[in-house]
């Protein structure tokens, strides 16, 4: 769907994105990482056409990115705005229009998406008599109402309550599935693990990893497990050449909790055969690092002590 | 293409469904007919108003039977011996319009008089009486000189000076006073509609930047789109008001000098007074004919080369001008921030304004004249001074086609700024800012 290509925007005193290249799968949901000022924004108004690259390129289904791609992008900024003093029927016509669709088309699409989102009675009310949750459900109809084929949401949830979360974030399934892909910029990691199929992380300026989340994850894991097991006469010790425990939390009368890493060459089912025989095992769980903690983790040993001052 | 027409029709259409659109649109051409109205209704008054009675007190013995009554003021001689304070009561009791002439016996030396009334008299009917006064003695003193009067009267040479211009068409009237009126009307509209217009156009844009909404456009239309929308549609509502307050003004002004004057229109009106005065009195010209002057005047303006080339030159300069103001607003946050912007902005054009008075309108062919009409930020008002004193066509033509140079110029420059400075939130911009962002690439 879409290609980047070592993509440089540089500013006057910074540079905003160095040599980054990525690229999204058609119909998938894709995460855009990245601390504050990492040069999400950037990218996210590049590939919008909205400001140039120094260098670098970007290919749209093939082609190189060009005006005629706009009427098949749907952005949703993380910067919400509308026309306070224009009419919401009104206001929506006209973005629509923007985007390419003719009045008619325009007034269909958006009639069905008032009713589905249950807003008809908006049609001839202001933006500024809407309270701030149903703006956003605006702003989000506006963004995809030309039905296009990437939707690029820009911290899609702030600013919602948990409700109306869950139906946008129902919706940006639903298009999903309807073959929409959908770039997700957004600094909260729980959204991505939950939704988003790829990612790339982007800090200061660099890209530091992409690829799909569960290959990402496999990159990642540690080999790291937690064994709970039931109280026991002999405390399980390590075994030098199969596991080693990292820790050990013990609560009497009741269970026992062990975390270890299996050594290089063995595999779970190895520790288990050692240690069946000797405990009662209640539980087992591979610790595979969240994301949040791939980001943790990634960013700070990039940061310089700089970074941690104005970031912790 | 078609984009840059749904702006247009957005920004022109929001503008004038406005409540106030329609206010400023039909209360202005009322404001100008009332005043006109006004005008001619209380002249006509004056007219009627000055019908007046004076009872003449001649101690002199000089102007027995020589003062005649006129259309407006009927002389009343009174017997001398009746002049006593009880008498004066009566006589002023009548009403307001009734006056008192006393002439001293030693008038004719000391040439003073006295009149006397209940209300100060109008200008117009002292003026009237002194001069009847004025011929009278004269008269008197011309019989002393032995000079006939009648001599003196035939020997009254008159000079008309009929002003011609040399133009292309041969020789045409001149009218240079009207003409003055004309210009420096002409430069106070164009220095407050470019103000008007250009702010509105400023004022959109910060709109747009503080409610965040210019993000969302720009990923559907290029910001040089976004803002030339802006400055047509804004444009063409002034246009609109222009040609709306145009029609109404003409339309309600034949209206009102139709019902205000009882049928007569004001020319009649005014040829009647002048015959008037001429008949009686060559004197009496110089006031009634003053109203005769004007109008024959104006009737020598050519006003559809003045209104072609005024919207020519305010569409022009609005858009020079708007290009420059939108450019401002893309760089601040709000109005309050506008001001360091607007100082150079303001310059130019105050400056023409300021010079159209003194300068532009007493010397309109000299070499500053010429130049500021050329010069693409001052020719909106320098030449619209000018036309209404005739101004060559290659001259207008020039102008206007250095008009249209530097409005892609600033056009030019205002985009590149305005393309950066919509998205820069939060941001105090310098000048050393705003020649950054003119030149990032893209």
């Amino acid at each position: 769907m879409l290609e980047i290509r070592n993509i440089v925007k540089q500013y006057a005193n910074h540079r905003a994105l160095d040599d980054v290249s990525t690229h999204v799968e058609k119909g998938t949901i894709f995460g855009l990482l990245g601390p504050n000022g990492a040069g999400k924004t950037s990218l996210i108004r590049i590939i919008n056409q909205i400001t140039a690259p120094d260098s670098g390129e970007i290919y749209f289904d093939g082609e190189r990115l060009n005006p005629t791609h706009i009427g098949r992008i749907g952005y949703l900024p993380e910067e919400r705005g509308l026309y306070k003093k224009m009419e919401i029927g009104e206001q929506m016509l006209y973005l629509a229009q923007l985007k390419g669709l003719s009045r008619k088309e325009a007034t269909e699409r958006i009639k069905h998406w008032f009713e589905k989102m249950e807003m008809q009675s908006w049609w001839h009310k202001k933006v500024e008599d809407l309270s701030k949750g149903m703006q956003q459900k605006v702003q989000f109809v506006a963004t995809v109402v030309h039905r296009p084929d990437l939707i690029i949401l820009d911290e899609p949830f702030s600013g919602f309550d948990p409700v109306n979360a869950n139906i946008i974030k129902e919706e940006i399934l639903s298009l999903n599935r309807n073959g929409a892909t959908i770039i997700f910029s957004t600094h909260r990691m729980e959204s991505v693990e939950e939704l988003c199929d790829s990612i790339v992380l982007i800090n200061k300026a660099k890209k530091i990893l992409d690829g799909k989340l569960s290959d990402i994850k496999n990159v990642y894991r540690t080999n790291t497990y937690r064994i709970e097991h039931l109280p026991s006469k002999e405390p399980v010790t390590e075994v030098a050449g199969l596991f080693s425990i990292e820790s050990i939390v013990d609560v009497p009368e009741e269970s026992t909790t062990l975390t270890v890493r299996i050594a290089d060459g063995k595999t779970i089912n190895d520790v288990l055969m050692h240690l069946i025989p000797r405990v009662q095992i209640h539980e087992l769980k591979e610790l595979i690092p969240s994301i949040h903690d791939i980001f943790v983790q990634q960013v700070t040993a990039q940061a310089s002590p700089a970074f941690i001052e104005t970031h912790e | 293409m078609n984009k840059i027409v749904l702006i247009i029709k957005r920004e022109y259409l929001s503008r004038v469904k406005k409540r106030s659109f329609l206010l400023v649109t039909f209360l202005v051409p009322l404001a100008i007919i009332g005043i006109y109205g006004l005008t001619i209704y209380l002249t006509a008054r004056s007219f009627e108003n000055s019908k007046a009675t004076v009872h003449v007190i001649d101690q002199s013995g000089l102007f027995s039977g020589k003062i005649e009554s006129t259309k407006n003021i009927t002389f009343l001689p009174v017997a001398t011996a009746e002049n006593t304070a009880n008498q004066r009561e009566q006589l002023l009791d009548a009403d307001g319009k009734n006056f008192l002439l006393i002439i001293p016996s030693d008038f004719e030396t000391s040439s003073r008089a006295e009149l006397i009334s209940r209300e100060t008299a109008s200008l117009t009917v002292q003026g009237e009486i002194s001069r009847k006064l004025e011929n009278v003695l004269r008269d008197i003193a011309f019989t002393n000189a032995g000079i006939d009067r009648a001599t003196v009267e035939s020997i009254r040479p008159e000079v008309t000076l009929a002003a011609k211009e040399i133009t292309d068409e041969g020789e045409k009237d001149s009218s240079a006073g009207a003409a003055m009126g004309i210009a420096m009307s002409l430069s106070i509209l164009v220095y407050i509609c470019l103000f008007l217009y250009g702010s509105q156009v400023m004022r959109g844009i910060i709109e747009e930047k503080n409610s965040r909404i210019v993000e969302v456009i720009i990923s559907s239309v290029k910001p040089f789109q976004l803002m030339m929308g802006k400055i047509i549609g804004i444009g063409l509502v002034g246009l609109t008001q222009f040609i709306l307050w145009i029609f109404l003004s003409t339309t309600l002004m034949g209206v009102a000098s139709a019902g205000l004057i009882d049928g007569q229109d004001l020319k009649a009106k005014v040829e009647q007074q002048q015959a008037l005065s001429n008949g009686e009195a060559a004197q009496d010209r110089s006031q009634m004919g003053m109203l005769g002057t004007v109008k024959q005047e104006l009737d020598k303006v050519d006003f559809r080369t003045i209104i072609t080339t005024f919207l020519l030159y305010f569409f022009g300069g609005y858009l020079l001008y708007s290009a420059l103001f939108a450019a401002v607003g893309s760089a601040v946050d709000s109005e309050t921030e506008t001001q360091q912007f607007m100082f150079p902005i303001t310059i130019p054009l105050l400056f023409t304004y300021i010079l159209s008075f003194g300068v532009l309108v007493n010397d309109p062919h000299g070499p500053l004249s010429f130049w500021l009409s050329m010069i693409p930020f001052t020719s909106p008002i320098a030449m619209l001074v000018r036309i209404p004193f005739g101004v060559p066509a290659w001259e207008i033509g020039l102008s206007l086609v250095l008009l249209i140079g530097g409005f892609i110029l600033t056009t030019w420059i205002a985009a590149r700024i305005y393309r950066v400075g919509i998205l820069m939130y939060g941001k105090k911009a310098s000048y050393k800012e705003l020649v950054k962002w003119f030149r990032y690439k893209g």
